[in-house]
């Protein structure tokens, strides 16, 4: 695989920032109660964390290690609030929806966690594509987990979408079953929890599957072509 | 030749056999619910029992594991009954499907299956069903007085029907008590056909139909004493202790013989599984959920409180069980903390 596709892979799925490193729970469980208010946060995490990957990395050759963890917070911090005065400018209902989740932005680990782990250490175009396709992983999960939550929750899919999108968004819900009782449990912290750990767990009998498929796909070693194991057995 | 290893007699003791004993020991309990309630308890538990075997077999099926096996061995029947006694009678179909389902799946498989289980299946499912539905699991109870015939059962339960009955009834005795008692007398509250001279009609039957079951259950030694002696003596004696004034607070007759503390005591709270080991650990456990059941009924806002003492007691059951470990004959007690080396 090429540079750019082991980045692409690694943010959007073997090394996704939500299901395999577990960074950022705190936002995540907390604002994913419907698809808005997800896609309003991963929109937000995506602006600030594609900017301090690009600004870590401009500056890397410049900045001695040992303040290095101070620096990147303040880029991160500047950019974060960036992205809170563009929301409280452009969709000032849903930055009030949202609420203390986007200020604590700054303490998403896997922004930090990329600006240490990865901008410190590569170009800019690396850097970006880093940054947008781990942003692009965490988004796709916290749509998933909020449509999940949106529909057993209330039985409804993009509702209030015209906080993003404008009035003309305002048709775009979704009702549907019909006379829906409000499960509460899904729209609860709890329920976020419990379709995280689904989330999880699915992605990971995807991956055996795939392994396994792998696994079949490779030929056996040709008998009589060297030694080979010959208790147990041979797949 | 064949040699067989000791032990040479080998007991009964099966996991199906206690069980099916356990299913048993329930039947008076749900016969007077029946009896004294609806007919919704029966469709509840055939509902339950039906939904449990098919949940659990095709969870068997997926996860590889033997179903007949362990379809066999009952548990599923036992979380099944104990859901639809605990359900509201005349909560919609689906509800006790759902309960039902995410008993199995979420209480038990998730965990690993039976035995892996930290907690009482059928007691997360009603946790999570009282949370999520507070409405439903709240009004859907049938009134004494209003009894409903076997088809108007069916219609309410199938069709939603609200009209069949005038109204459905929400208050149990123990939620009625609480919430006049702040303005009436004792003399004035108890006045409510609900009451009788002990505890409430039809409460106390039942109540005392599940003792029975228990009782069974202790002679035929599938349960011990001490996890329903002691939740009973904790809720009694907190009861005593705190709330001995009739006028401000709920009696100790309404506690013990009203809303599920007997089906509590003797079958919800000694699950095996999910429940303390040790002797002394069973006696600080029952009494844990004995004083939760307490407070959480005299300054929480649910009525009935065992699902969530019972929740919560199975969280501290491991930590009860490190610090009760008993002492191995032959051994010394083992040591209690952090000790140095060199001691």
């Amino acid at each position: 695989m090429s540079e750019t596709k082991t980045l692409i892979n690694n943010g959007l799925w073997s090394n996704n920032a939500a299901l395999v490193q577990l960074l950022g729970l705190c936002p995540m469980l907390a604002v994913t109660g419907t698809v808005v208010n997800a896609l309003g946060l991963g929109l937000a995490t995506m602006v600030v964390l594609v900017g301090s990957n690009l600004a870590v990395s401009l500056i890397r050759n410049y900045v001695s290690d040992a303040i290095r963890l101070p620096a990147f917070v303040m880029i991160i911090a500047s950019f974060t609030t960036c992205a809170e005065l563009l929301m409280q400018a452009y969709t000032f209902e849903l930055y009030q929806v949202l609420g203390i989740f986007i200020p604590l932005i700054v303490t998403n680990c896997t922004i930090l966690g990329r600006a240490d782990a990865f901008a410190r250490k590569n170009p800019v175009i690396p850097s970006i594509i880093d940054g947008v396709f781990m942003s692009l992983g965490f988004l796709a999960v916290l749509l998933i987990l909020g449509a999940l939550r949106e529909l057993i929750g209330q039985g409804t899919l993009f509702t209030n979408m015209h906080l993003i999108f404008g009035e003309s968004a305002r048709q775009w819900e979704w009702q549907v079953f019909k006379d829906y009782p409000d499960f509460l449990f899904a729209v609860l912290p709890p329920g976020a929890f419990v379709g995280l750990g689904l989330l999880i767990a699915l992605k990971n009998s995807i991956d055996d599957r795939l392994e396994q498929a792998k696994a079949r796909n490779t030929e056996a070693v040709k008998a009589g072509g060297k030694r080979v194991r010959v208790t147990g057995n041979i797949s | 030749m064949m040699t067989l290893s000791s032990p040479h007699t080998t007991g009964s003791n099966t996991v199906s056999r206690l069980m099916l004993t356990l299913c048993a020991a329930l039947i008076p309990g749900l016969l007077a619910l029946i009896v004294f309630f609806s007919w919704g308890y029966l469709i509840n538990a055939i509902l339950a029992t039906v939904t449990a075997l098919a949940v659990e077999a095709l969870i068997l099926k997926i996860r590889k594991r033997p179903v007949l096996f362990f379809l066999k061995d009952g548990s599923a029947l036992v979380t099944a009954l104990l859901l639809a006694c605990a359900l509201p009678p005349l909560a919609p179909w689906w509800l006790i499907v759902l309960g039902t389902t995410l008993a199995i799946l979420f209480g038990k498989h998730l965990f690993g299956g039976l035995g892996q289980n930290p907690f009482n299946p059928a007691m997360v499912a009603y946790a999570l069903l009282l949370v999520s539905l507070p409405l439903l699991m709240t009004t859907r109870w049938a009134a004494v007085d209003q009894s409903a015939d076997f088809g108007q059962t069916v219609t309410i339960i199938f069709q939603g029907g609200q009209t069949v009955l005038d109204g459905l009834t929400g208050a149990t005795p123990l939620d009625d008590y609480k919430q006049s008692i702040s303005r009436l007398t004792a003399e004035d509250v108890l006045v409510n056909p609900i009451y009788q001279t002990i505890g409430a009609v039809g409460w106390t039957p039942v109540n005392l139909a599940f003792l029975l079951g228990g009782l069974v259950l202790l002679g035929l030694r599938i349960i011990t004493w001490h996890i329903p002696v002691s939740l009973l003596g904790s809720l009694a004696l907190l009861s005593i202790l705190i709330g001995s004034d009739a006028d401000a607070f709920v009696p100790l007759s309404l506690h013990l013989l009203s809303g599920s503390t007997m089906l509590a005591a003797f079958f919800i709270a000694t699950d095996p599984v999910s429940a303390a080991t040790s002797n002394r650990g069973k006696l600080i456990y029952g009494a844990g959920i004995g004083a939760l059941i307490y407070i959480i009924r005299t300054w929480g806002n649910y009525p009935d409180a065992t699902a969530f003492a019972v929740l919560l007691m199975n969280f501290a059951a491991p930590l009860i069980d490190h610090y009760t470990r008993p002492r191995v004959y032959g051994h010394k007690a083992a040591v209690k903390g952090y000790k140095n080396e060199q001691d």
